[in-house]
């Protein structure tokens, strides 16, 4: 069977962003960009499944500027077979990332496609499931702990009250929470031996995907910051506060 | 005037808190329908129909509902919404699952997790982990909107009387089933409407330190617990007690932090409460950027100390 993981491009989470003066959006020139935290450990689950001799094949993809070569190099270096970077200098919403990821689909025809639950620059949490609702296939989001079993995959789901089981009939997409692995850094030899792995390079039009945007940004702007706070000597103030709020 | 459809998430029997603020956005569009889907669900129904604000319930009972599988849900919202422009939910791991299913059936983006609703098609939204916030209009026909539900009031449960008219059209999809959950059952507050969180991070070292230390004070507080992904990738508490950027959104009166540095991603998901305390031996440590009261020092002298003294 073969994998399709989705990895997208984003600001590395270490990093604080900046709203741009002009409110236009989030200031990313010099700022250090990273494989979006979610689609690490989808890589590595793609890959554990290929260990285990599930999954015999795993195709990476990306949306986005030239420069998500670097990404899909990560995931090549973590063990990824192929890439696919669909170019586009244009901010692609996640409905037409899921339309460009179902033209993809079609061409591979996976068993499971993997995608991150949340990019954590948009914080949509969407992709997955559309891509599962464009194919007319099943969804099992916010994974936990992914089981193949025959024609089906079994996931454990992280949900707000706890943890939640549903067998899907594959093919089927899995979008990962962040207890479903740890991903595994790349090695030396395997960052130079993806420099020659397959790498194609498509554009939206290629799959007939229009990227225009559905949503105007009209402004981006900070959030209100909280004013510094005081710092209390002992437990006894802290109490007295308290009791101040009426908590205590 | 915009004719809004509201998702209801239930437990079988009872309608969920965060629904009511769902609802408060949803009146700011237009008049809202509230759509229970389930399985034996007549008492939620009777319960949607009492919400203040709601005018119409819609009721699909139909055992493919039972355990909400996006599969079974998806296509029939999105059938029903013929007769509607915005389809509304509370931003819940629920309506997570199912409201983008939705949008991508009907061919339009969902705005995810709304502040605020500022125009008929214009709403503020969060972005990077809340350290921007994006005023976004859709040129969409439809609308598919997730409400974060820190950031509206909650609507009356009780005051309404709608109508209540069933929906059929409801079918089991044969692409997925129910296996399980494991599912808590607590005593204690909700951590998404508790007044008071006690939270805990990685400083808590192991599940039975986090029960020692945090529980004692989480108990004279009356208060829910949360927790840090740190603490909970180490399995001191399960999944479900994540706050911040990609677990839960919490806004209480009180947040009191202990062993948390205050990553960006933590701070993500309670800035927004009205006092944070921070209890923590660095007192560099960024929590204390947004705590309104600070005390620097060993969690393991002062959380007992505090715990016996209040
Ligand atoms: C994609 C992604 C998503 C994430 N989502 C979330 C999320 O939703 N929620 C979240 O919380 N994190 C999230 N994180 C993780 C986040 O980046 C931090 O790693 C995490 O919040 C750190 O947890 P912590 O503060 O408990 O641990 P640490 O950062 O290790 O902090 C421990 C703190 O305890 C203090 N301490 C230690 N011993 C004592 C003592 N004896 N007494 C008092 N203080 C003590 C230390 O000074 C330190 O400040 C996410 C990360 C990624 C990459
Ligand atoms: N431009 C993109 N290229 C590749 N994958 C993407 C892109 N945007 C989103 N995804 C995938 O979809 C997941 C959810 O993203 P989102 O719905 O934007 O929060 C991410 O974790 C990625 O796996």
């Amino acid at each position: 069977m073969k994998a399709l993981v989705t990895v997208k491009r984003v600001i590395d989470y270490n990093v604080k962003p900046r709203v741009k003066a002009d409110g236009t959006g989030v200031d990313l020139a010099n700022v250090k960009m990273s494989m979006n935290p979610f689609d690490e450990i989808a890589v590595e689950e793609a890959i554990r499944l290929k260990e285990k001799g599930v999954v015999t094949e795993i195709v990476a993809v990306s949306v986005g500027p030239a420069k998500a070569q670097e990404t899909l190099r990560t995931a090549l270096a973590m063990g990824a077979d192929r890439a696919i970077l669909v170019q586009t200098d244009d901010e692609v919403e996640p409905l037409a990332v899921a339309k460009i990821v179902k033209g993809v689909a079609d061409e591979e025809q996976p068993g499971l496609i993997i995608t991150g639950k949340q990019a954590i620059d948009d914080d949509s949490n969407q992709v997955g499931q559309m891509v599962a609702a464009l194919l007319g296939r099943p969804q099992g989001t916010f994974a936990n702990e992914i089981t193949v079993e025959g024609d089906s995959v079994v996931v454990k789901r992280e949900i707000d009250g706890g943890l939640e089981t549903v067998k899907l009939a594959l093919p089927a997409v899995v979008t990962t929470d962040l207890r479903l692995n740890e991903p595994r850094y790349a090695s030396l030899p395997n960052i130079m031996k993806a420099k020659s792995k397959p790498l194609a390079t498509k554009a939206p039009a290629d799959y007939g995907v229009d990227t225009a945007p559905r949503l105007k940004t009209l402004k981006v702007s900070e959030p209100p910051v909280r004013s510094a706070g005081i710092k209390v000597a002992d437990v006894d103030a802290l109490v007295a506060k308290l009791k101040e709020l009426g908590v205590a | 005037m915009a004719n809004v459809l509201v998702w209801v998430e239930h437990d079988g029997s009872a309608v969920k808190d965060a629904t009511l603020a769902a609802v408060t956005a949803a009146a700011k569009l237009g008049d809202v329908t509230a759509l229970v889907a389930g399985s034996g669900v007549d008492g939620v129904a009777a319960a949607a129909a009492q919400i203040e604000g709601v005018s119409k319930v819609l009721k699909a009972d139909d055992a493919s509902l039972a355990n909400g599988l996006a599969e079974n849900v998806a296509p029939l919202i999105a059938s029903v919404m013929a007769g509607y422009d915005a389809f509304v939910a509370a931003a819940t791991t629920t309506a997570k699952n199912v409201a983008p299913r939705v949008a991508a059936l009907l061919d339009v983006a969902q705005v995810s997790e709304i502040l605020s609703v500022e125009g008929p098609k214009t709403f503020t939204r969060p972005i990077y982990a809340g350290n921007a916030i994006a005023t976004v209009e859709s040129s969409d026909a439809k609308l598919v909107v997730t409400v974060r539900g820190t950031a509206f009031a909650k609507a009356n449960a009780t005051g309404g009387s709608a109508a209540v008219e069933a929906v059929s059209g409801a079918a089991e999809s044969g692409l997925s089933s129910f296996v399980g959950s494991e599912i808590a059952k607590s005593e204690r507050p909700e951590l998404t409407s508790a007044k008071i969180i006690v939270s805990g991070g990685r400083a808590l070292k192991d599940a039975a330190t986090f029960e020692a230390t945090i529980t004692p004070l989480a108990d004279k507080l009356g208060a829910a617990i949360g927790a840090s992904r740190a603490a909970v990738d180490a399995g001191f508490v399960p999944n479900d007690y994540q706050v911040g950027q990609t677990g839960k959104i919490v806004a209480p009166e009180v947040y009191l932090a202990v062993g948390i540095s205050g990553a960006i991603q933590h701070l993500a998901g309670m800035k927004d409460s009205k006092t944070i305390i921070a209890i923590n031996k660095d007192e560099d440590a960024p929590i204390f950027q947004v705590a309104d009261i600070g005390l620097v020092g060993d969690l393991f002298t002062l959380v007992p100390e505090l715990t016996g003294k209040l």
